[in-house]
């Protein structure tokens, strides 16, 4: 029972049926969800993650690693997720968007030193102590993502991340999210409107259009 | 804990207002046993109305709740109509929002020290063209029309009304909307009423209800600026209320019930008036009329908003500089010299009352916050807000008139045995200072990013430390803002403070307000200085900060 498995999810709005579902994702693999707006992919992402809106109608189960997520508040999921904003905290350094997702159980100087290593990996180093709002798009990406990483998640949800990156710098950032989380084994649930996004995952796609 | 919130903030607003009016109510009819009045009778109702001038009293409350607010807002219509979306519009609207923390009884002295006969004014035409070296003999000040207390009124009620129709104006679309009819060929002002305004309206319904309630039953300014024979209703109550003879107390009740009704009965007036305003619009609407010379409106709409926001900075300069006048006779445009010695002289006596007025401000906010704060993250949570029922409930204290309820409050006290402790005074500054907390703190709050919380909740963060480490922190400047409107609130509270207080704690403003009549200006100068500086302070602490703690961080000026 190891992977993220959605079983039977239906999500309802207004009495529409907007998606039914049921996949299992392997660690390490990446389900690309397709579909326009309004088709109900980030509401899938906000049911998993525990944060659906109380206007949708959503029922069926989710379980990660063989335990059952629905029913646990968000913050018991360790389900990561990357919107198409960096949104790091405006109010911390870039070290510091990082020490608050370490988790409590990594103490002293680990603390420091995880981020820090965080940051190389990124090819971020010496921006510990940078004011956020001073970086490029990519680089927020890149932290943003790193953020996500260091909180030790067990599922990584990916809401359309890259669609408001430059497409030079698209590419690379895409690839580097993905490869972290492969090598990190961890199920991945993309959803987007962009076919590119969905064939560079590598993996199984569902367009919810068709 | 955080369940209780709403429950608890029901609580401070309703429960007052309840316990007041019901205390009210009963010895109106003559039931007070403790001054032995155990029976139902009417005799204090047909007491109060054969008192002399009664009539007048109560006509001259609702006229100047009518007319001010009408004057009021027909400015703020002209101006935000005429100038919206312009670069006179954004400096009008910066040089007004200070504005709004001046409390109403530094602005009415400023006002009183500006058109007084031997005012300001005055000293700038005299002699030349009043003919006269000695302060003409004119009855402008607390002239019986109540002319001053409304032009009072009218000046420091724009900067609310201005600043809530301001926060309504982003939910519909004005600079499109406006684009639009004005390509159909329509007046700025014509489309704007046309099409935005009524959008706007709805939205500021409550707010327009309580400058009315406010303005038929205003004490502070119409102390120092109103009629005095007969004084406005709210005064005479005031007096009343006061008198060494407590058998008064009925007829002060039988008052305030009267005053509910003046006040209720204003609101009534004016929802009247809108419901044939809107027939008007409409007709004019569908008729297609196109209101094209406007700029003469839009100037005039310009001229009295930067008019009024000038007389009360005006007012508040002549303030700072009668409490460091020194001899300064009449027509002499500035004093001959200047001293310290008003405030050497005024110091020991002002010591206790600004302790009182800070921690009792302090405390009252620090609730407020916490209840207004514990309110939205309950609300944001459950995902469940309150509606417009909640809205209700916020505007409760500031539409029921402060005469109706904090009288009875005060009788209501005294039988449970609290009256005139600090206690009571800080739960009915409460009473008033969390409506516009709230009113403050929910708009930014509830605009934020949920998505921040979505993505600390995924790192594993509790929401009890998403509220600590994200979201406050991120909000801190808005909540500061809060605050400080709401320590201003409490700074000017006039007649609960002296009500509840019994005497036993005055403040400044309460002192400020009891020299209104002594006529001393360095004296009153001294401490309506001191209560327009109170609020200012606040509010520069909110603004610096923020911006101190987080200087190196450039996102954070943007969201605040």
């Amino acid at each position: 029972m190891t992977g993220l498995r959605l079983d039977d999810v239906r999500i309802r709005l207004n009495g529409v049926e907007l998606l039914h579902l049921s996949e299992t994702i392997e660690p390490g693999d990446i389900l690309a969800v397709m579909g326009p707006s309004g088709s109900g992919k980030s509401s899938l992402l906000a049911y998993v993650g525990g944060f659906l809106d109380a206007n949708f109608e959503a029922s069926g189960d989710v379980s990660l690693g063989g335990q059952k997520l629905t029913g646990l508040p968000a913050h018991e999921r360790h389900t990561g997720i990357l919107f198409q904003d960096p949104l790091l905290y405006p109010h911390m350094s870039v070290g510091e968007n990082l020490l608050f997702a370490i988790p409590a159980k990594v103490t002293g100087n680990q603390r420091k030193e995880t981020a820090l290593n965080a940051l190389a990996q990124a090819g971020l180093e010496g921006f510990f102590d940078r004011d956020p709002a001073t970086l490029s798009g990519g680089q927020k990406a890149r932290v943003a993502l790193m953020r996500v990483l260091v909180s030790q998640p067990r599922a990584l949800l990916l809401d359309e991340p890259f669609s408001k990156l430059d497409a030079s710098r698209r590419d690379h950032i895409r690839q580097f999210v993905f490869d972290e989380a492969k090598s990190q084994n961890l199920p991945t649930l993309l959803v987007t409107h962009d076919e590119a996004d969905a064939k560079a995952a590598g993996g199984k796609i569902i367009d919810l259009d068709g | 804990m955080l369940r209780l919130a709403p429950a608890l903030a029901i609580g401070v607003l309703l429960a007052p207002v309840a316990c007041g009016v019901l205390a009210t109510l009963l010895p109106a009819l003559g039931y007070l046993p403790a001054l032995g009045g155990h029976g139902i009778t009417f005799s204090h109702i047909e007491g109060l109305l054969a008192f002399p001038g009664i009539g007048r009293s109560v006509l001259l409350s609702l006229a100047t709740g009518l007319i001010t607010t009408f004057v009021a807002l027909l400015i703020v219509i002209a101006f935000i109509s005429g100038w919206y979306g312009t670069r006179a519009f954004a400096r009008v609207q910066h040089i007004i929002s200070p504005l709004l923390s001046v409390p109403h009884a530094a602005a009415a002295f400023g006002l009183a020290l500006l058109i007084a006969p031997s005012g300001f004014f005055f000293r700038l035409i005299s002699p030349t063209f009043t003919g006269s070296d000695r302060p003409l003999d004119l009855f402008i000040l607390n002239d019986p029309l109540g002319l001053a207390m409304m032009a009072g009124l009218v000046a420091k009620e724009i900067p609310f009304l201005l600043l809530v129709a301001l926060a309504a104006l982003p939910q519909t679309n004005a600079r499109l909307a406006g684009q639009i009819a004005q390509g159909m060929g329509y007046g700025r002002i014509g489309g704007f009423i046309f099409v935005t305004w009524p959008l706007v309206y709805r939205q500021i319904r409550l707010a327009v209800f309580a400058v009315i309630a406010y303005a038929t039953s205003v004490v502070d300014v119409a102390v120092i600026l109103g009629p005095l024979t007969p004084p406005t209703l709210s005064v005479r109550l005031t007096q009343w209320m006061a008198d060494p003879d407590i058998t008064m107390r009925f007829v002060a009740s039988a008052g305030a019930l009267l005053q509910l009704l003046v006040t209720v009965g204003a609101i009534a007036i004016w929802i009247l008036g809108e419901k044939i305003l809107a027939r008007l619009l409409r007709r004019r609407r569908n008729a297609g009329l196109r209101y094209q010379g406007d700029r003469w409106l839009r100037s005039l709409g310009l001229g009295m908003i930067v008019a009024a926001a000038g007389v009360i900075f005006l007012g508040l300069a002549l303030l700072a500089l009668w409490s460091f006048a020194g001899f300064w006779a009449f027509p002499d445009m500035l004093p001959r010299g200047f001293t310290l010695g008003n405030w050497n002289r005024v110091l020991p006596s002002l010591t206790s009352p600004l302790a009182t007025t800070l921690v009792t401000g302090l405390v009252a906010t620090l609730i407020a916050v916490a209840l207004a704060l514990g309110c939205l993250e309950r609300e944001a949570r459950t995902g469940r807000t309150g509606g417009s029922r909640a809205l209700l409930f916020v505007y409760l204290p500031l539409i029921v008139p402060q005469v109706s309820f904090v009288f009875g409050l005060q009788l209501f006290f005294l039988g449970l045995g609290v009256d005139a402790t600090w206690g009571a005074l800080v739960l009915v500054h409460l009473v008033f200072v969390l409506p516009y907390v709230f009113l403050s703190l929910s708009d930014p709050w509830r605009a934020w990013d949920t998505r921040y919380a979505s993505i600390s909740h995924g790192l594993g963060a509790s929401p009890n430390r998403t509220f600590w480490r994200v979201r406050l922190p991120m909000l801190l400047k808005p909540a500061l803002v809060a605050s400080a409107v709401g320590f201003a609130v409490s700074v000017g509270q006039y007649l609960p403070t002296l009500l509840i207080g019994g005497g036993r704690w005055p403040t400044i403003t309460t002192e400020a307000v009891a020299l209104a009549s002594g006529g001393d200006r360095r004296v009153i100068g001294v401490y309506a200085f001191v209560q327009m500086v109170l609020p200012f302070v606040g509010f520069a602490l909110a603004t610096l900060v923020p911006a101190f703690l987080f200087r190196n961080r450039k996102d954070m000026k943007a969201t605040a």
